[in-house]
């Protein structure tokens, strides 16, 4: 539950990751600090003091909690918030080994606050509870036995971000493909030129350099998994409603990027890559006793740091911006007048880190490929040169 | 709750992945990247077809050179030889020429040796006719008598012993 709806539509995570220092801060530092006390100044004078909200206790109204607002946004939901108190309602599936399938819309909640079809809503999870339909979740009771055996494969604001992105993919790319068709070897046009240098990219900086000559067959997944990231990357940038979910900053969806990554690496490894890691030639068996662990549990470490970086890297961003945005509430609950005045400098941080946030979105997509196809490159590596004279 | 695992997400992540990986790579990626190659291809072919189209005319124009120095040289060859042959010939006709008006000269002078010989004969016989019948019709009147004749055979015989003794 949102206690506070940004005027701005805070939904939209125009958000960006401050990843250096501002050129140039050093002489434009004390002047924002001067314009920053004199905004302040003449808006909160403007304004006349007002108590916290909890205090003056008209409607209850609780007061402004940043950490929830930030996870609320940039985790996941059932039901995709709009604006003010509109969410589009997504469908609930519910696999449950006793019940069976359940399908009904997340509407049926009634906001998280009620019961429907032996389910509800508990912190945004879908928990079983045995209370009928129509029951105030306070009343309900949390059913563990049945909450276990239930498989919630719901789709939810970020599964519907990225099904909407796997959509705009297949458009771009049948699109970019039906002009190469009709094309033929002839020059590219429209979309498809803007496309053909991102994919000569792909080929040429990334697969081709790391993998060697057995690049092709990596190149739809390395494709795929680039232009995957990029576009969940910019469709999280975009604050408007079938955009917007934070697909790639969610460790779930950097995970499963990770393990596809992980187990093209195991296939296509070889006598080589499986020798380098079990036992390293050319090194003294006794330090082979401490290498080979090692070793092993690069194997696993590397996917996991793929996984990590992503989903930190994107998720850090959208946490930065809403930060922002939660400063004008925590000051306006302070004076309805310094909440205009922070929304100021909120904003220009916002255009920043949006920009910074577009570089982002594709150096994250970049070091995804770029590192995935290092992997394959040495999992697919056929000759190595080792200095055999160690005596 | 950031990190949390959500099988929904993997669940419905893992396919719609997958499926995007296949689609794209059936109809997407395969022909994008077949097409990217075989326009690649095209361009170096053209290039190396250039290149070769390049070294044949540079190699047509040395051989054009060679061609052109070496008809020069079979021109100025075949020119001294018609020039020797033609002042071999001029030789061989003035010497033939020479050798027809020395054999003509020769023959003219022979002939006219044998006409000045036969008529050098002719001549000697005539005038040895005439000098017996000139001396025949001196030794008529002469002789006409016996004394003279007597005379004239004794001083013969004196002759005679004049050139014995």
């Amino acid at each position: 539950m949102h206690a506070r709806v940004s005027p701005f539509g805070t939904d939209g995570y125009l958000c960006a990751r401050i990843s250096g220092a501002v050129p140039s801060a050093s002489h434009v530092k004390p002047l924002l600090r001067a314009a920053f006390l004199l905004i302040l100044g003449v808006l909160s004078s403007l304004f006349p003091v007002q108590a916290s909200g909890s205090e003056e206790g008209h409607h209850g109204k609780e007061p402004f909690d940043p950490g929830h607002m930030i996870m609320g946004h940039v985790g996941d939901e059932h039901g995709w918030h709009l604006f003010g108190h509109t969410t589009l309602p997504l469908p609930i599936i519910a696999y449950n080994t006793e019940r069976g399938l359940s399908v009904f819309s997340s509407g049926r909640f009634d906001h998280g606050h009620k019961t429907y079809g032996g389910y509800m809503l508990q912190e945004g999870k879908l928990v079983a509870t045995t209370a009928p339909d129509g029951t105030p979740v306070e009343e309900a009771t949390r059913d563990e036995a049945l909450t276990k055996a239930t498989w919630d494969i719901s789709i939810t604001k970020n599964v519907a971000g990225m099904l909407t992105s796997v959509v705009l993919m297949l458009l771009i790319f049948l699109s970019v493909a039906k002009g190469y068709r009709t094309r033929g070897t002839g020059a590219p046009k429209g979309l498809q030129s803007f496309i053909e240098p991102i994919i000569l990219f792909v080929r040429d900086d990334v697969a081709k350099p790391n993998i060697g000559p057995k690049y092709r067959k990596f190149m739809p997944f390395l494709l795929t998994v680039f232009f995957f990231i990029l576009i969940n990357n910019l469709m999280g940038l975009i604050p408007i409603a079938p955009f917007g979910a934070n697909v790639t900053g969610s460790i779930s969806v950097t995970f499963a990027l990770a393990v596809f990554t992980f187990l093209i690496t195991l296939y296509y490894g070889n006598r080589h890559y499986w020798g380098h890691i079990l036992a390293m030639p050319g090194v003294p068996k006794p330090v082979l006793l401490i290498l080979t662990p090692v070793e092993i549990l690069g194997v696993f470490l590397r996917p996991a740091i793929l996984m990590i970086r992503l989903f930190a890297n994107i998720t850090a961003g959208h946490i930065i911006v809403l930060s922002f945005f939660a400063l004008i509430f925590i000051f306006g609950e302070i004076n309805a007048g310094l909440g205009w005045g922070v929304s100021v400098f909120t904003l220009v941080f916002t255009v920043f880190m949006s920009m910074l946030e577009l570089l982002v979105a594709f150096i994250q997509a970049f070091v995804f490929t770029f590192l995935s196809a290092m992997y394959f490159g040495a999992a697919v590596e056929e000759h190595h040169e080792h200095k055999e004279s160690l005596v | 709750m950031l990190i949390e695992f959500s099988f929904g997400l993997i669940f419905w992540m893992t396919i719609s992945f997958l499926a995007v990986l296949f689609i794209l790579r059936k109809f997407a990626w395969k022909p994008i990247l077949d097409t990217l190659h075989e326009r690649e291809q095209g361009i170096e072919d053209a290039l190396n077809e250039a290149k070769k189209a390049r070294e044949e005319i540079a190699t047509m124009q040395a051989g054009n050179e060679a061609l052109m120095r070496e008809a020069r040289e079979e021109r100025e060859v075949l020119l001294r030889e018609a020039r020797e042959i033609r002042d071999k010939e001029i030789a061989a006709a003035k010497d033939k020429a020479k050798a027809e008006a020395d054999a003509l000269l020769a023959r003219a002078q022979e002939e006219i040796r044998n006409e000045k010989n036969a008529a050098i004969t002719e001549m000697k016989n005539q005038v040895a006719e005439l000098s017996i019948q000139i001396a025949e019709r001196i030794l008529r009147d002469k002789l006409a008598d016996g004394a003279a004749q007597k005379a004239l055979v004794e001083k013969v015989m004196a002759d005679a012993d004049k050139h014995l003794s």
